[in-house]
């Protein structure tokens, strides 16, 4: 077989798997403008006399802009606290040539292997009794859980960093404060994205842990999806226009940094 | 370097190790210590001893989840990666829109396993249906409304949410091989067979260990997508191990008994990993 037909064989197949692939989200871009009748009639077909009433009641019923606002603080300030604290963390760690060090790195790696539902029990009730479960509670939740995989990361980029560029800066006078925030911080910055990109996407879907966790005035996106499920589980037509919110804001993310997320997936999981 | 007696090592430690003391280690510890007693969440009276993991093993409930999660876990495994790695061969061989193929086949593992499994919900309930209907495929109608629907519908979610991911770990292995041997064995006059065989094939090995293990972890722990697709039924006979304990602890108020389900889980969790552990330093060893 010629090269040519190889590769045109091999692009009919990369074609079949992707349209397959965008099914799903055809499926539900679609009914989510059909109405109640539409779905019923033809799941597969384009809507006929689309319209746009499911989305303004799945946006009032999702409550969508409070679980938007809701989500994107939970996500953002525990991803800046995490990258901070774990960078900080790490530092210490590689710039410390003591068993205590190491001590505390096998400790950060070995918590890797606890999965939160072994945790979760005591967990939130340790939180309940010192008032803790909110918002904040959650976000300093995010930090315990997600400074290990972090830590690690950073630890290998930081050993990357030549000690002789600190030793030069404490010989200036620069203390370890001002070395990790004008110097270390910004060579890091390359990991900070990937860090950041996997806690990016664990916390903004995460559904566990909040739903165990947050009040109602406190519900995420997710949270949320679940609640309005519960009300509208026959009707296909709002609760498809719902997903769809709550899909968008990924599609958004990935859109703009695609690059960056692809990246940091590979590097996270090879690592 | 930084002293460990100096006050700046400690401060740059203290809010990720307290994170990690006050989420993790405390609770862990305090769980272990409170599976072995008749503890309600406020307080407990007595040890119990081991009698809250031998019920754990005598509740048919649990072991059901258990066996479950083991055949998904497995089936889920077998799938992805073939898949996985059947989609990162297409995408690395110089056919058009290779890049876009790529991001379609990760897309889906951004969004969460919640909205997923209400996703294909839809898809299993009305889509198949109706397509059953149309074509009079009995097979395609009531998804979802037995334990084997159930149990392939979860696994269909999940081969089309990781095989993406599992995808761009193979991606990684595949273009860290030279061009220069594959284009030797080429002019050599091998078989794609013997090439995929003799050269890609060893060169991904180290992408199995991390790929199998990576989902055999991620299955065992799924919960969102078991809640948002079947919610464990009918019967709960698609109800896993996450589930069940979430349900022992928060619906049915049995706080010490879920957590000696969350420890047994824990154990097998970190076995797993353990093992993954063990056999990339084998790989590693044998190579050096």
């Amino acid at each position: 077989m010629s090269k040519h037909a190889k590769n045109w064989i091999l692009g009919i197949i990369g074609l079949v798997l992707g349209l397959l692939w965008l099914f799903p989200f055809y499926l539900i871009i679609t009914n989510s403008f059909k109405t109640p009748k539409g779905i019923f009639s033809s799941v597969i077909g384009l809507p006929v006399g689309g319209t746009f009433g499911n989305y303004t009641q799945a946006w009032a019923a999702l409550d969508f802009i409070r679980s938007l606002f809701n989500s994107l603080t939970i996500t953002i300030v525990s991803v800046v606290l995490i990258c901070l604290a774990s960078a900080m963390a790490a530092y210490a760690i590689q710039r410390n040539h003591s068993k205590i060090s190491n001590v505390i790195l096998m400790l950060f790696v070995a918590a890797m292997l606890i999965p939160f539902q072994s945790v979760m029990i005591p967990l939130t009730t340790i939180f309940g009794k010192v008032q803790m479960l909110n918002i904040p509670g959650l976000i300093f939740m995010y930090l315990g859980f997600g400074a290990s995989l972090s830590i690690f990361l950073y630890q290998g980029a930081i050993a990357g960093i030549p000690e002789a560029l600190d030793e030069a800066a404490t010989i200036e006078g620069a203390g370890p404060g001002r070395i990790f925030f004008t110097i270390i911080l910004p060579m890091l910055n390359p990991m900070t994205v990937t860090v950041a990109v996997l806690n990016i996407v664990w916390i903004w879907n995460d559904y566990l842990l909040p739903s165990l966790v947050l009040p109602q005035s406190g519900y995420t996106i997710p949270l949320q999806t679940f609640f309005f499920f519960g009300q509208f589980t026959k009707q296909w037509n709002l609760a498809l226009a719902g997903l769809m919110l709550g899909i968008l804001p990924v599609v958004v993310f990935y859109f703009f940094a695609q690059r960056w997320i692809i990246k940091s997936v590979t590097d996270g999981s090879v690592k | 370097m930084l002293k460990t007696k100096s006050k700046a090592y400690w401060l740059f430690l203290a809010p990720a190790l307290i994170g990690l003391l006050c989420v993790v280690i405390v609770p862990m510890l305090l769980g272990l210590f409170y599976s072995f007693t008749d503890w309600n969440g406020l307080f407990f009276t007595k040890s119990v001893g081991f009698s809250n993991y031998v019920a754990a093993f005598r509740d048919s409930g649990f072991l059901n989840a258990f066996w479950f999660t083991v055949k998904y876990a497995i089936a889920v495994i077998i799938a992805v990666n073939i898949i996985g790695l059947g989609l990162a061969l297409l995408v690395t061989q110089k056919i058009k829109g290779a890049n876009a193929l790529r991001t379609i086949f990760f897309m889906p593992n951004l969004i969460g396993g919640l909205i997923l499994g209400f996703i294909w919900q839809f898809i299993f309930v009305r889509v198949f249906a109706a397509i059953g209907t149309a074509l009079h495929i009995g097979a395609l109608t009531g998804w979802l409304s037995n334990p084997q629907t159930g149990f392939w519908g979860l696994v269909i979610l999940t081969i089309w949410q990781m095989s993406g991911y599992i995808m761009l770990i193979y991606i990684a292995y595949l273009e860290a091989i030279p061009r220069e041997i594959i284009e030797a064995a080429e002019i050599d006059g091998t078989s794609p067979w013997q090439r995929f065989r003799y050269i890609t094939f060893p060169m991904v090995a180290p992408a199995f260990t991390v790929s199998l293990f990576l989902t055999l972890s991620n299955g065992f722990k799924v919960y969102d997508q078991n809640l948002s697709l079947t919610n464990g039924g009918p019967y709960l006979s698609t109800q896993m191990l996450s589930m069940n304990i979430v349900r022992t602890a928060f619906t049915n108020n049995k706080l010490a008994y879920g957590e000696a389900k969350a420890i047994i889980f824990f154990l097998v969790v970190a076995a797993i990993s353990l093992l993954q552990v063990y056999f990339s330093r084998k790989r590693e060893e044998n190579l050096s």
